[in-house]
């Protein structure tokens, strides 16, 4: 797409997107919304930004080799920190039993565990929006 | 509030009818995202935000995102 004015406001608008979506995710264990809802809206916003500057300039930001990386690297965070409850307690994902620092209510380090799982999710669903886009784009192509 | 509950149910039956009646299949993408806008707000009425931000994130956008991407892969009517 080659029109001055999408490509101004999109460049304009990215930034705020993943903004927001990184405070959601931040934000998960203390007002509504999470990984799931933070992940899929900065994937979105990757997904505008091919939509507007094409899938080419799109694969040299996120490539299909980070984003390998970033869901395995998302899920094993999840993985690692529930396997750490097993080590501790003998439960998945104990929090409390596990001696984690669960802080003060409401404010942003609290929670114990919470936040990390969270930032895992966020980065799993991010990089699984944007490689779905791109896997159905790029058939066509090869 | 009770009124508005029963619209927007009432319209998300006639958008659901609608998606399916209609041979566009560009036509029905838009119509299914804008039910899902709709489903958000209710989920908002319901009091569970979260839902209701995902549902707005993926219902109305990445899906219909996906699907645009199949139709122009694909064809746009339905025989």
């Amino acid at each position: 797409m080659n029109d001055i004015i999408v490509k101004s406001i999109t460049r304009l608008v990215i930034p705020f997107l993943q903004l927001y979506g990184i405070y959601i995710i931040l934000h998960g264990h203390i007002s509504p919304g999470g990984g799931f809802s933070g992940g899929a809206l900065i994937g979105s916003s990757l997904i505008l930004y091919t939509l507007v500057f094409g899938v080419d300039r799109a694969q040299k930001k996120f490539s299909h080799r980070v984003s390998e990386i970033a869901e395995s690297g998302g899920i094993l965070l999840y993985l690692f920190v529930g396997a750490l409850g097993i080590a501790l307690t003998g439960n998945f994902l104990s929090n409390k039993a596990a001696g984690f620092p669960l802080g003060e209510l409401g404010s942003l380090l609290s929670g114990g565990i919470i936040p990390v799982l969270m930032i895992g999710i966020g980065i799993k669903v991010a990089s699984t929006m944007i490689t779905l886009f791109h896997v159905l784009i790029q058939e066509e192509s090869q | 509030m009770i009124v508005l509950n029963v619209m927007i149910v009432i319209f998300l039956i006639v958008a659901a009818l609608a998606i399916e009646r209609t041979k566009d299949l560009l036509s029905a993408v838009i119509i299914f995202s804008v039910y899902s806008l709709m489903m958000s707000v209710l989920w908002l009425i319901l009091k569970t935000p979260d839902v209701a931000l995902t549902e707005a994130a993926i219902g109305a956008g990445v899906t219909s995102i996906l699907f645009i991407a199949v139709i122009s892969r694909t064809q746009r009517y339905e025989k």
